[in-house]
């Protein structure tokens, strides 16, 4: 039985939730039942709302698939572009204003295969953005076709005799690219994603964390992984803490902050200093 | 008074000369011949002036940059090429659908691919009118001298402001690179125009809701208003749609928002049309040549007058059908195989025949070409 103060905090922190959706949007969403998108939208929730960011201040930008549809329920500046442009655009928003904060939501489909070249040029740079990718593994939106993550093997509707590629390591190509936060968490593990998106976004420079999450209508349905729930299960079952030797990890994926590099500067900052010292040089 | 100060400029150092006194605050661009003076004068130009300016990966991260940094609050600009701007049409179609103010320079070679990346040429005409998929209404500018990229640049911002939409200035590789003496404008001798701001509550406030002109107020990013932009079809609060009615309203939306108000913004330049029985069309770099070919026709005593089309998109069409009423035949010259000229027929009246004067080896029309065709029209 739940206590009188345990309800009564359990309803502020829907309140919480409830208080960033849009006011004028009309429910329910589109994503399938179950659909781990949704855990990570209120992870960003809480995430912005323990950062206690003015709402006004914040702006997301998105993509096209099923996880860029995001930013149509939440009650803050939105840009809902085109497939895999999403950080060209972000990068605009956040190089003209400063001033804002920008957050790319994106998949495996649209950030690593159509937006691979606008992902490792964002990384590059260190501008200071925060890049959620939710990787499912496969195509949702059109209907479960094969993706850069999609495994070696795996089914899709593409791969129907099984995926004969090799798949992307997202934190990989991320750090490799220059990005200077760097974070893997899936959405069974809900405390730490809060943890590491709030990280993710006060971390001055480009952050990257990928979610991993489940596509049971499509990945989990073609490759016999059973249900959501199922599917939550095998993150629990598949996954630890990063930090663990080799060894302890006994081949599971790591997950938690991987890279943190405090030291690389920022691309808006050193654009700023030239600005400074040009409009210093006129006036002397 | 002091006189002005005179200089000796480039076309495409012109256009950020124009861009800069509009107030282009955010540049994003890709090198690409013969437009990349444009980048490179932004670059050098824009931080002085507090703007900032960006080499994106290519060019669909620049217009895509462009197209953020103008919902962010901004004004913004990219220049390419016919290559670059094949790449961009996918974002500039994005920048109709959502109604971003934005201004792309297509500074134009030779195609079809890569083409001839140092020849003139104007065969990205139609693409700009029909670039990207779907259906709009586009507006294009085609300035004629170093002297008038400074002034069509200036209004191209104005344009993509006050209708909220892309408007894409047509150089080409003559315009471009050419060195011309030019005094350039002072502040108060060139107007500028900037976006209207919604002054409702945020609560009232519909992104894509009806208005008298089809032009709805754009708030900057942070004025409080956190309204959704998505390049799917979508309802009066910007939000996704697939109800027919709905689908009407958008489309027609931005049609009309250009199409009834063509008069501001179509422009046509008339000499010696007065008495004219045989009227010389073009654009861009080509009305140079036009316009000293017809002088020396009318020394020669040859009725001929000269229409430069300083807006080719929407095609000004009204202006062309009263300048045209009584001239017996119509010869369009353009740098490619032949693209206005239909629009032309379109227009002219049912004595006239339209013909067409055209050059597509990277080489531009000659006096004599003109003079040639003018006489093979007559005999």
């Amino acid at each position: 039985m739940t206590t009188t103060a345990e309800s009564v905090a359990e309803q502020r922190r829907s309140d919480v939730h409830l208080s960033y959706l849009r006011p004028h949007k009309k429910f329910p969403n589109l994503w399938c039942p179950g659909c781990g998108n949704g855990i990570v939208m209120s992870s960003l929730v809480r995430a912005i709302d323990k950062l206690g960011l003015p709402r006004d201040e914040v702006a997301l930008v998105s993509g096209i698939g099923c996880s860029s549809r995001m930013p149509v329920y939440l009650d803050f500046q939105a840009l809902h572009t085109t497939h895999g442009r999403a950080l060209a655009f972000a990068t605009g928003v956040k190089f003209a204003r400063p001033d804002l904060k920008v957050i790319v939501i994106t998949g495996d489909g649209d950030a690593l295969s159509i937006g691979g070249n606008h992902l490792i040029h964002a990384c590059r740079r260190n501008i200071d953005i925060t890049t959620i990718l939710i990787n499912n593994y496969i195509y949702g939106m059109t209907g479960g076709q094969v993706s850069p993550t999609t495994p070696s093997g795996a089914y899709a509707t593409t791969t129907p005799f099984g995926n004969t590629e090799k798949h992307f390591e997202p934190c990989d190509l991320a750090k490799g690219a220059g990005a200077t936060f760097v974070a893997r968490t899936t959405v069974y593990h809900t405390p730490q994603m809060d943890r590491v998106l709030a990280d993710a976004i006060a971390h001055h420079g480009f952050s990257f964390v990928e979610v991993l999450s489940n596509c049971h209508t499509y990945f989990g349905r073609l490759n016999r992984l059973g249900s959501a729930t199922a599917l939550l299960q095998m993150f629990k079952e598949k996954t630890t803490s990063v930090g663990k030797t080799e060894e302890s990890a006994n081949g599971k994926i790591p997950i938690g902050v991987l890279h943190r590099d405090l030291e690389t500067t920022e691309l808006c900052d050193e654009y700023q200093k030239i600005v400074d010292s040009l409009s210093k040089g006129k006036q002397g | 008074m002091s006189r002005p100060k005179r200089q000796l400029m480039m076309g495409n150092q012109a256009c950020v000369q124009g861009a800069l006194r509009a107030g282009l605050r955010f540049y994003a661009g890709y090198p690409i011949t013969p437009s990349t003076e444009v980048t490179e004068g932004c670059a050098r130009e824009l931080p002085k002036t507090g703007g900032r300016f960006l080499q994106m990966e290519d060019e669909i991260g620049a217009i895509s940059a462009v197209v953020g940094a103008s919902v962010a609050g901004v004004k913004a600009m990219t220049a390419t090429s016919g290559p670059g701007y094949s790449l961009m049409v996918e974002n500039i179609g994005y920048a109709y659908m959502i109604e971003a103010p934005c201004v792309i320079v297509n500074v134009q070679r030779g195609g079809p691919s890569t083409g001839l990346p140092t020849k003139t040429s104007q065969s990205d005409t139609m693409q700009t009118r029909w670039g990207p998929h779907g259906d709009y209404t586009a507006i294009a500018v085609a300035p004629s001298t170093v002297a008038d990229t400074v002034t069509e640049t200036i209004r191209a911002f104005n344009l993509a402001e006050r209708f909220r939409t892309p408007v894409t200035i047509l150089l080409d590789e003559v315009i471009g690179h050419m060195q011309e003496m030019i005094s350039l404008p002072e502040p108060g001798e060139y107007q500028v125009v900037d976006r209207v701001k919604p002054t409702c509550p945020p609560e009232e406030y519909e992104p894509y809701g009806s208005t008298d002109n089809f032009v709805n107020p754009m708030p900057a990013y942070g004025d409080g208003y956190r309204w959704y932009a998505t390049g799917l079809t979508h309802d009066a609060m910007g939000f996704p749609t697939n109800r027919p009615d709905e689908i009407v309203v958008n489309l027609d939306k931005l049609r009309r928002k250009i199409e009834d108000f063509r008069d501001e913004i179509c422009k046509v330049r008339a000499d010696w049309m007065d008495d004219a029985e045989f009227a010389l069309v073009s654009y861009g770099s080509v009305s140079r040549t036009a316009l000293l070919a017809t002088k020396l026709a009318r020394e020669a005593g040859v009725k001929v007058g000269c229409l430069q089309l300083q807006t080719v998109w929407p095609f000004p069409l009204a202006q062309l059908r009263e300048l045209l009423q009584d001239c017996t035949a119509v010869i369009v010259a353009e740098l490619n195989m032949g693209q206005i000229v239909r629009e032309v027929e379109r227009v002219a009246p049912p004595q006239a025949r339209v013909h067409s004067l055209l050059r597509y080896d990277g080489e531009i029309l000659t006096p004599i070409q003109f003079l040639e065709k003018i006489e093979e029209v007559r005999s």
